[in-house]
């Protein structure tokens, strides 16, 4: 995967995002190690994403590369009206890979056309964030020792979380039994059930968490926010049926992982925190050892 | 000679004809070919009698030709046009426009907020259904359909 760019998951094979996956997992063994020394990282964050911004740096920093780059375009010559070609540009001079966030969809895509070093899109837009799934791919992983034969539920904003597009597609490439519980008004959108026809796996629909929990071997929750809904009165209605709580967990398997992208308002109680589902905090550190396998691959030290 | 009859435009000497325009792209196509700015003579006709289509437009232009990649340009919007090419009022070339694989520069991508709407990028397209005319961006992936056609 030397100098490739990872814009969008399907950019890699799933060849290849197992072998990521697989990295990801010596780098768990021994995190600390000194192979990118010789590098420079750039982090240009044109948004600002403190969680993955950290992560990123983390992963470059624990591996001994060296970071530049910006938090918020405000902190850059963006402000002064540089176009993202120039920037990109510029920063190719000084770093030997750039990872960057953007407003703009299609954006990464954009970079990767016009900068002579690989890019890692860490999200543009509501379009991608390919770092995000192959981490949610990794926590599915290591938790259940496998990809295939899963029954996944994903709880929530089904219908704009990019988050969740993104896993539920890249979930395809297995043998998953989908199990998507949301309000009427935040469904799945058709484009993403029609891709689970066309790879003939199947999915059920649902408005309730409760009957699910029993069912599946990984509950991905996301938030719900109240600006979706058209009618406060509805969210006010639905919004206590998407709250994970501890007593729900009763009946779980006991393999059975709760998942969340972070950040979390109120969906998952606190006192899940303390159950063995839970694993939304490990699965945010999961974020750094898959960054570190790809940092590596692209650079080539691996 | 029938057809000659039914002319309610006047034929030109050299330059092309651009037939069977569905009525209403005909005002879309002059402003794709830009021929609302050009100095060419030019003649057109909309809702006009067509045995095939009921309706039709029609736009001559006088001494211009059109390479390949602006015909590409006209089927987008008038996929059943038909380019005649005539030279001392006779017709010396005729074809029907095709619509291509792939379609750049010329459309805006519908997405607001996709990057070729903020920066100055060029637009590439893929046409991902020809029969509906849709196009899928390369850069934010989605698709921007007839309907909702604007052009640089």
């Amino acid at each position: 995967m030397k100098n490739r760019s990872l814009v969008s998951i399907s950019d890699y094979t799933i060849e290849e995002q197992i072998k990521i996956l697989e990295l990801a997992a010596e780098f768990e063994k021994n995190p600390r190690q000194k192979i990118l020394e010789n590098h420079v990282v750039a982090s240009l964050f044109f948004e600002p994403s403190t969680r993955t911004r950290l992560s990123f740096e983390s992963a470059a920093a624990q591996l001994s590369a060296k970071i530049v780059g910006f938090s918020e375009a405000s902190s850059s010559s963006v402000s002064k009206g540089e176009t993202l070609k120039d920037t990109i540009l510029t920063v190719s001079n000084y770093s030997d890979i750039i990872v960057m966030r953007h407003p703009r969809e299609g954006s990464a895509k954009y970079a990767d056309e016009v900068a002579p070093v690989p890019i890692i899109n860490a999200g543009d837009g509501a379009h991608q964030h390919p770092t995000q799934t192959l981490l949610d791919m990794y926590s599915i992983m290591k938790t259940q020792g496998k990809l295939d034969n899963l029954n996944i539920a994903f709880v929530g904003d089904l219908k704009y979380g990019r988050t969740v597009h993104s896993l539920v597609m890249a979930l395809c490439q297995f043998n998953t039994t989908f199990h998507l519980v949301s309000p009427t008004e935040l469904k799945l959108p058709s484009y993403v059930k029609q891709h689970i026809k066309d790879n003939n796996h199947t999915y059920h629909q649902y408005t309730e968490m409760n009957e699910v929990i029993p069912l599946v071997d990984i509950l991905y929750m996301t938030r719900i926010q109240k600006e979706r809904f058209a009618d406060p009165i509805e969210y006010e209605r639905v919004k206590d049926a998407y709250i994970l709580r501890l007593s729900m967990l009763a009946d779980a398997r006991d393999n059975m992982k709760v998942l969340h992208p972070l950040p979390r308002v109120n969906e998952i109680d606190k006192d899940v925190d303390d159950s063995p589902q839970a694993y939304y905090f490990q699965q945010a550190k999961n974020g750094v050892f898959v960054r570190m396998a790809l940092l590596a691959s692209i650079l080539g030290v691996v | 000679m029938e057809e000659r009859k039914e002319l309610k435009v006047n034929a030109i000497e050299n330059g092309t004809v651009i037939d069977h325009i569905p009525t209403q792209s005909v005002f879309q196509v002059i402003h794709m070919l830009s021929l609302n700015v050009c100095d060419n003579q030019i003649l057109f006709g909309t809702n006009l009698d067509s045995q095939k289509y009921g309706k039709k437009g029609i736009i001559k232009v006088s001494n211009r030709f059109f390479d390949p990649r602006d015909a590409n340009k006209i089927a987008l919007v008038a996929p059943t046009a038909t380019i005649i090419e005539i030279r001392n009022y006779k017709v010396t070339k005729k074809k029907n426009v095709l619509i291509p694989d792939s379609v750049d520069e010329f459309v805006k991508c519908v997405n607001p907020n996709c990057i070729t709407n903020h920066e100055d990028v060029v637009t590439h397209f893929t046409v991902i259904d020809k029969k509906d005319v849709k196009l899928q961006c390369r850069y934010c992936e989605k698709t921007t359909a007839k309907d909702n056609f604007t052009f640089k």
